[in-house]
């Protein structure tokens, strides 16, 4: 019997370390012990443990706490595998429905035993790499169609064979896992779940490209997978899979991990790559290009994590095999990260092609809340927002694109109706007005001005025409960044105006704020019906905006200022949040 | 910077991380990041005795270590707190936490209480989406939090360290 015990970032948050203690305490002088594995992207069940029996039959106990741990470890101690805590076969879809390449081995290897991934099969790609000529690898890369899973969808065999072409001696690969996405964790948990996967595929890159070294920039905000990933490489030049004349090819090849230091625009490659020479991260003009001319002036393939993570088993399983998954334009899987108001959220990795809907409801189950999905944010900052009527938008570039948003590296964010529309459009723009990195005036003053703009509607204070001008400045940042992150910038504003251009009107014209989350656009009301006619909620307003009228209390809505404090003292619950004629 | 830090920074072990640095320029940012490490944030005597040494204008020091979120030049606090404003903590309620942190710890944010113990800021997303809202507490990540969860984990910092003296 096998006990795997998931200890990503996520699983130690939930409190997965207090449950290992406890099963290590009962288990204690038996022959029981737990696995330490990765998370298998069941965020929403953590603590989360995977039984498989001797006979391969899988059973997954999950949202364990130190008392139900005790019971479950004392009744495995016997033999026994009660059904009480066992996953319901409904959150079982959210496994079923999956194609799992990218993260194949997540949730199932211990991530800091390189014996562990071997077992598995680990490595096995390298060697059928060095059975081949470095250029029948990009072959096989180019023929399974691979895209870059950062964001953009460049192909990856292209990059590599530009890479390839240069006649410079000295070239490097840079794996890009500055994941700085809100609300993006896919190359986190491949980091801390899987992390020779992607070491593998910066090896194999290395060699069909003719570099030397490898360097694997991830964000500081992530120190697990820093602490992972050091480990690998530790273990794979132990084991003769990293250094000089790898596993007797003749390729010498090294990887060095470096931090990020927090800076959301490094995520674009020449950034990245001032950041790595130890300068401010800014973006340079293209071309020329990273292949060309990257790190210290010399050839640099840049790939994503999870882009790296697929290349070994393309190289196992063929290009064939990964070239049958998708749809014509884009092959084989893509991994998000479901959040948000969804009901399970967590790592998902299916085919391409298949529908946003068939990931948020299928999948991810709808809401947690049971209310209706209102939209979609998909790609992060750069994204889009989309409402539910295009749930039914199949996932690959070519779809994506065509709704205005982008696929992004994947991040897939579920609000329903209680959240406002105008306000995640705000919040987009602060993050990108936070995070232009200054080089370009258009992104550096347009997005504040956007976001001032979004902040004066959110207020109640917009006109019909700052429509009109936040479109104008949208396409002027779009056109006049250097970078993705400038000229992706409006998107949220873009798809959140042609998609819900009523919320927009309505905090124009009605000053009203139906998800109830403006607060200038907020106030509370009294129910008569409802009201006993104490006054405590007089006692509790700080603004004096409640005052009494023929033993009914009525709250003046010019005077209040939406702080909740009334609601709370109301021993009947007869205070409500309103905006407008809407009432909560 | 205050006339009692500059007293209190000793110098000696900046020469021997300077020299784990083959190529400081180069390098620069893991060469802060270990600077940061030993002394919690990045003295100014500090940066100007590397600009010396290492042979950087201190003009391209500053410029990096401003550049980049994760470097302090003043002393933060002990327990930093790190609330995460990614998307789903954004819209799970995360600015409630960065009102009741503001609260407790009676602090602005980027700033450090006046008894040394708490910094707070925000930050684009620590990669926990599925517990959202979230906060790390040093390298401790707490997830589904709310507003009493938040006040408790501030609450019981202050306790040890009560405790502690």
């Amino acid at each position: 019997m096998k006990l795997l015990l998931g200890l990503g970032s996520c699983g130690i948050a939930a409190g997965a370390l207090e449950v290992e203690k406890v099963f290590s305490k009962v288990f204690q002088g038996s022959s029981l012990s737990l696995q330490r594995v990765g998370c298998n992207g069941m965020c929403f069940a953590e603590p989360l443990l995977q039984v498989i029996t001797d006979e391969g039959e899988s059973r997954y106990y999950g949202r364990l706490n130190a008392d139900s741990a005790q019971e479950l470890a004392s009744d495995l101690l016997k033999g026994v595998l009660p059904d009480a805590g066992v996953l319901p076969q409904e959150e079982m879809q959210f496994l079923q429905k999956q194609t799992r390449i990218a993260l194949r081995h997540c949730g199932l290897i211990d991530p800091e035993n390189i014996d562990s991934y071997l077992a598995a099969g680990g490595y096995k790609a390298l060697e059928k790499a060095f059975t081949l000529a470095p250029e029948e690898v990009i072959e096989q890369v180019l023929l399974a169609g691979l895209r870059g899973r950062g964001g953009a969808g460049f192909g990856a065999a292209t990059k590599w064979q530009a890479a390839r072409n240069e006649q410079e001696k000295i070239k490097y690969i840079v794996c890009n896992a500055d994941e700085g996405d809100p609300g993006a964790f896919m190359d986190r948990s491949l980091c801390e779940g899987d992390p020779h996967s992607v070491l593998q595929g910066i090896i194999i890159a290395g060699y069909a490209v003719g570099a030397q070294e490898g360097l694997l920039y991830v964000r500081a905000e992530y120190p697990l997978a820093v602490h992972r990933l050091q480990i690998a490489v530790r273990d794979a030049e132990k084991k003769g899979f990293l250094g000089k004349n790898i596993l007797g090819s003749g390729f010498d090849f090294t990887i060095r991990v470096v931090q990020g230091a927090g800076a959301f625009v490094c995520g674009e490659e020449t950034a990245l790559l001032a950041s790595l020479e130890g300068k401010r991260g800014m973006p340079q003009p293209k071309p020329p290009y990273p292949a060309a001319c990257g790190y210290k002036g010399k050839p640099t393939v840049i790939n994503n994590v999870e882009t790296f993570a697929n290349v070994p088993w393309i190289l196992e399983n063929g290009p064939e095999a990964f070239a049958a998954m998708g749809t014509s334009d884009s092959k084989g899987t893509k991994v998000f990260a479901l959040a948000g108001k969804i009901k399970r959220g967590g790592l998902v990795e299916v085919p391409m092609g298949i529908t946003l809907g068939q990931v948020v409801m299928d999948i991810g189950g709808g809401t947690v809340s049971g209310r209706p999905v209102k939209a979609v944010q998909i790609g992060g900052p750069s994204g889009g927002c989309l409402p539910a009527s295009l749930l039914d938008t199949p996932i690959d570039y070519a779809h994506i694109g065509r709704t205005g948003a982008i696929m992004g590296s994947g991040g897939l964010i579920v609000i329903d109706d209680s959240d406002c529309i105008v306000d995640m459009a705000r919040f987009f723009m602060e993050f990108c007005c936070h995070e232009s990195c200054g080089k370009c005036p258009s992104c550096r003053i347009g997005t504040q001005r956007m976001k001032e703009m979004l902040e004066k509607i959110i207020a109640g204070k917009g006109n019909m025409e700052d429509l009109e001008k936040l479109n104008e400045m949208a396409l002027a940042i779009r056109d006049g960044s250097l970078c993705g992150l400038g000229s992706s910038a409006p998107n949220p504003v873009l798809t959140t105006m042609r998609y819900f251009p009523e919320e927009y009107e309505e905090h124009i014209k009605d000053k009203r704020c139906t998800a109830l989350q403006c607060r200038a656009l907020l106030h509370y009301a009294v129910k008569e019906d409802e009201c006993a006619g104490c006054g405590l909620c007089a006692d509790a307003c700080p603004s004096g905006a409640i005052s009494e009228k023929e033993n009914i209390w009525q709250i003046n809505k010019e005077k209040c200022n939406a702080c909740g404090l009334c609601c709370q003292a109301c021993p009947n619950k007869s205070i409500h949040l309103c905006s407008g004629e809407v009432t909560q | 910077m205050t006339k009692a830090n500059n007293q209190s920074v000793d110098l000696s072990p900046v020469g021997a991380i300077l020299a784990k640095h083959q190529d400081p320029k180069g390098e620069l940012i893991a060469l802060l990041q270990d600077l940061q490490e030993l002394y919690g944030y990045l003295p100014q005597e500090v940066l100007l005795y590397i600009a010396d040494k290492a042979d950087i204008p201190m003009a391209r020091l500053a410029g990096v270590a401003t550049f980049y979120a994760q470097f302090h030049l003043e002393c933060p606090g002990k327990y930093q707190i790190l609330i995460c404003n990614g998307t789903a903590c954004h819209v799970n309620r995360s600015q409630e936490l960065a009102e009741i942190i503001e609260d407790k710890t009676g602090v602005a944010e980027e700033q450090t209480s006046l008894d040394g113990l708490f910094f707070w800021r925000r930050v684009a997303c620590l990669g926990c989406c599925s517990l959202a809202p979230v906060m790390m507490v040093n390298s401790q990540v707490y997830g589904k939090l709310d507003k009493s969860k938040t006040a408790a984990i501030i609450d019981e910092l202050r306790n040890q360290e009560r405790t502690v003296r």
